[in-house]
C-alpha cells in the first residue's frame, strides 16, 4: 500500500491480508488466510499491474434503478435506452454484451454512430 | 472510458499531530492518509464522482498515476467503493457454546454498610429486590462457583475471579477461604486464578490489607473525590459522610500493597462534576495509581442524573485530561486517567464489537444464592439469569440472549461510526433507562461519539509522536 499507512493492529491485519492476496495472484497459489477457496471474486482483476486502481467493471456491480427494468417490470420506460451504453457493455464489461462480428461480418455496424449518446438509434439489428 | 462512479463508504476522519487519519467502519482499522488520499476523500465528501472526473479534478495537484494509486488503496481498504454498492454485511455469528469464561464476578454479599444515595443496587433504580437474596454467600456456593468457573474456562490458562458485593469485605471470611480453595483447585487443573475486588474501603483493617497484599489481590476503591464531593452521596446509614473513615485506610493500603495497581472508581453526578479536582485529589493527595470515571447509572428523573449540559462539561474535562495523558505517554510516563487508556487500547487493537461487553459470554456474575447472571449488576435478577453454578449455563437461553443483543439487531446503531467500540453500550444502563437490556443507550450517543473522536485524536498523535508507547497495549 503506497498511499495509506496502517497505524493500528487491525490496519496491519488488512495490509497483511492484501499482500497475501496479491502474492497469491502473482504465483497462482491460494492465499493462506481464510478458508481454502474462500476468496473474493473480483472482476477483471488479474493482470492489472500493481498500483493500478483495481476497479470492478460492469453494470452488475452497481445498483442503478431503472437500468434493467422499469418501475412496472417491463422495458418500455427505462430511464435510459439500453443501446446508450452498448459500447461500455461490450468493450469493458467482464460479462460482455453480445455484438455483431465487426471484423468480418458487419464492419460498418457502428459507422453511422459517431456519438452513442445521440446516434444510438443508428445502431441497428444485424441479420445473418 | 470508465463510467464507474465512486462514493465514500463508512469511516470517520480525524486529524492529529499535523497528519490526517481515517477510522474505518466496521473494520475499526486506523490508516494515515497522504495528501492524495486526503484530497480524494475531500472530493468524495460532496457526493459520488466518476473516476475520470476525480482524476481530472485533482490533475493540477497530483499526477494521474498518484490519484489512481490513491483510489486503488482506498478501494482496497473499502474506505470508498462503487456508488450504490451494498453496505458491509453484518453477519450474526453467535459465539459457540464452548466460548471460554475468562471472568467470574462473585457477589459474596448482598449487604452494604453504606447508603449511597445513587446506588443502583439499593436505590430507587434497583432491578433486584436485595432483601429477597441471601445476605451472604455461603461456603458451599462459593466452592461450587469456583468449580463452575474452572470448568467453564475451557482451555484458558488464566481465569479472573472478582469479588463483589454489596460491600465485598463484609464477607471477608468467605474471601479468604474461597481464594485458598480457588488457588488449590486452579493449580490442580493447571490454571492460574487472578483475584481482584471492589470495595468502599470502610473495612480495610490492617489484617485485611495484609491479606490483600500477600495474595496479590487487585483492588478498586469506590470513592468520589475530596471530602465535600465524596460525602454528598457516599454516606453511612446515619447520613454521615464516609470520607474520613475511608481515606486513612486507603493510604495504608497504598503504602503496603504495591504489587498490583490500585485504582479509584468515581461516580459522576449532576452535583459532582469537577473531574480535574477529583482526579488531582485522588492521584496527588491520596496516591491512587489510576482513576476511572463513570456517569451515574440512573433514570433521567433523578436530581443527580446528568443532563445534556453536564455531559458536555464532563466531556470537555475528559478531553483536557486525555491530552494531558498524551503528553505523559509521549514522554513514556504513566498517567492515571484510566478511561483514556482503556479506549486507546481498544482502538489500538482494532476492536469491532458485536456486543458492548463480555457480559453473558466471557464474563458472568454470580449472585449470593449461586444463580448465574449476565454480570454483577444483574446478580439476583430472575429475568437476566443464565443458569446456576450447580446446574451450569442454560445454553439455549444464552444463545437467545446473544442473538437478540447482537449489534445487527440494533438498527439505531447502524449509521453510527462509533459502533465498533460502543456497540450500543451497557446492558444495565439500558435496563435502567429503557426497561430492556436490548435497547441501545441513545441518551449518550453524542457523548460517546465525541469521546471516541477525542480518543482517536490522542491515539493518532501518540502513533506519530511516540509509537513505541503503543507496545504497552500489545499484550
Amino acid at each position: 500500500m503506497r498511499k495509506l499507512k496502517g497505524i493500528n493492529r487491525k490496519a496491519a491485519q488488512i495490509e497483511r491480508h492484501l499482500d497475501e492476496l496479491r502474492r497469491s495472484e502473482q504465483t497462482g497459489a491460494p492465499a493462506s488466510e481464510g478458508n481454502e477457496g474462500d476468496h473474493d471474486v473480483v472482476g477483471l482483476r488479474s493482470g492489472s499491474p500493481p498500483g493500478d486502481p483495481q476497479i470492478p467493471l460492469g453494470c452488475t456491480l452497481i445498483f442503478a434503478p431503472g437500468w434493467e427494468t422499469d418501475a412496472s417490470g417491463g422495458t418500455a420506460g427505462l430511464c435510459q435506452p439500453v443501446e446508450r451504453d452498448l459500447f461500455d457493455c461490450h468493450l469493458g464489461c467482464f460479462w460482455p454484451a453480445q455484438v455483431p462480428d465487426q471484423l468480418n461480418h458487419a464492419p460498418d455496424w457502428t459507422s453511422r454512430c459517431a456519438a452513442a449518446e445521440k446516434d444510438w438509434r443508428n445502431v441497428d439489428l444485424i441479420f445473418p | 472510458m470508465s463510467t464507474l462512479e465512486l462514493e465514500a463508504r463508512e469511516f470517520h476522519r480525524f486529524d492529529a499531530a499535523g497528519s490526517s487519519f481515517v477510522y474505518l467502519v466496521p473494520s475499526a482499522a486506523v490508516f494515515r492518509l497522504d495528501e492524495t488520499t486526503e484530497a480524494i476523500l475531500d472530493h468524495l465528501s460532496a457526493g459520488p464522482r466518476p473516476v475520470d472526473e476525480l482524476c481530472r479534478a485533482l490533475a493540477g495537484r497530483f499526477a494521474e498515476e498518484e490519484v489512481r494509486s490513491g483510489i486503488y488503496d482506498l478501494m482496497e481498504t473499502r474506505a470508498i467503493g462503487p456508488r450504490g454498492a451494498p453496505p458491509e454485511a453484518m453477519p450474526v455469528e453467535v459465539p459457540s457454546e464452548d466460548f471460554p469464561l475468562t471472568t467470574m464476578v462473585l457477589n459474596v454479599t448482598a449487604k452494604c454498610n453504606l447508603s449511597c444515595t445513587y446506588c443502583y443496587e439499593y436505590g430507587e433504580d434497583q432491578i433486584v429486590d436485595q432483601t429477597s437474596m441471601p445476605r451472604y454467600m455461603d461456603e458451599e456456593t462459593a466452592r461450587e462457583s469456583v468449580e463452575f468457573m474452572l470448568e467453564q474456562a475451557g482451555d484458558h490458562e488464566v481465569v479472573n475471579l472478582t469479588f463483589f458485593g454489596g460491600e465485598t469485605l463484609l464477607n471477608f471470611k468467605l474471601l479468604q477461604s474461597t481464594l485458598a480453595y480457588a488457588n488449590r483447585r486452579g493449580a490442580e487443573e493447571g490454571k492460574r486464578v487472578r483475584f481482584s475486588l471492589t470495595t468502599n474501603g470502610t473495612l480495610l483493617k490492617p489484617e485485611v490489607i495484609e491479606w490483600l497484599a500477600d495474595n496479590d489481590v487487585g483492588v478498586t476503591i469506590s470513592i468520589d473525590g475530596p471530602k465535600d464531593v465524596n460525602d454528598q452521596f457516599r454516606v453511612l446509614n446515619n447520613g454521615m459522610g464516609s470520607y474520613e473513615m475511608i481515606v486513612p485506610k486507603v493510604k495504608k493500603l497504598l503504602e503496603r500493597h504495591t504489587t498490583r495497581p490500585i485504582g479509584a472508581r468515581v461516580t459522576l453526578t449532576q452535583q459532582n462534576l469537577d473531574v480535574h479536582r477529583i482526579y488531582r485529589h485522588l492521584v496527588e493527595d491520596v496516591g491512587f495509581w489510576e482513576v476511572g470515571f463513570a456517569p451515574v447509572t440512573t433514570s433521567s428523573c433523578h436530581s443527580y442524573a446528568l443532563d445534556e449540559a453536564s455531559y458536555q462539561r464532563m466531556l470537555e474535562q475528559f478531553r483536557e485530561l486525555a491530552f494531558e495523558w498524551l503528553e505523559y505517554a509521549v514522554e513514556g510516563r504513566h498517567h492515571g486517567f484510566s478511561n483514556v487508556r482503556e479506549s486507546i487500547e481498544e482502538i489500538h487493537k482494532g476492536f469491532s464489537k458485536a456486543y458492548p461487553c463480555g457480559a453473558g459470554l466471557g464474563l458472568v456474575g454470580v449472585a449470593t444464592d449461586g444463580n448465574v447472571n449476565l454480570c454483577h449488576r444483574f446478580a439476583g435478577s430472575k429475568d437476566h439469569q443464565l443458569g446456576t453454578v450447580k446446574g451450569g449455563i442454560d445454553r439455549s437461553k444464552q444463545a437467545k440472549f446473544l442473538e437478540e443483543h447482537h449489534i445487527a439487531y440494533k438498527p439505531d446503531c447502524h449509521s453510527c461510526w462509533a459502533r465498533p467500540l460502543c456497540s450500543g453500550g451497557c446492558y444495565h444502563e439500558a435496563q435502567t433507562r429503557y426497561g430492556t437490556t436490548s435497547a441501545p443507550n441513545l441518551h449518550y450517543c453524542d457523548w460517546i461519539r465525541s469521546w471516541t473522536h477525542t480518543c482517536l485524536e490522542v491515539y493518532g498523535a501518540l502513533a506519530e509522536r511516540n509509537p513505541s508507547f503503543l507496545h504497552h497495549f500489545e499484550a
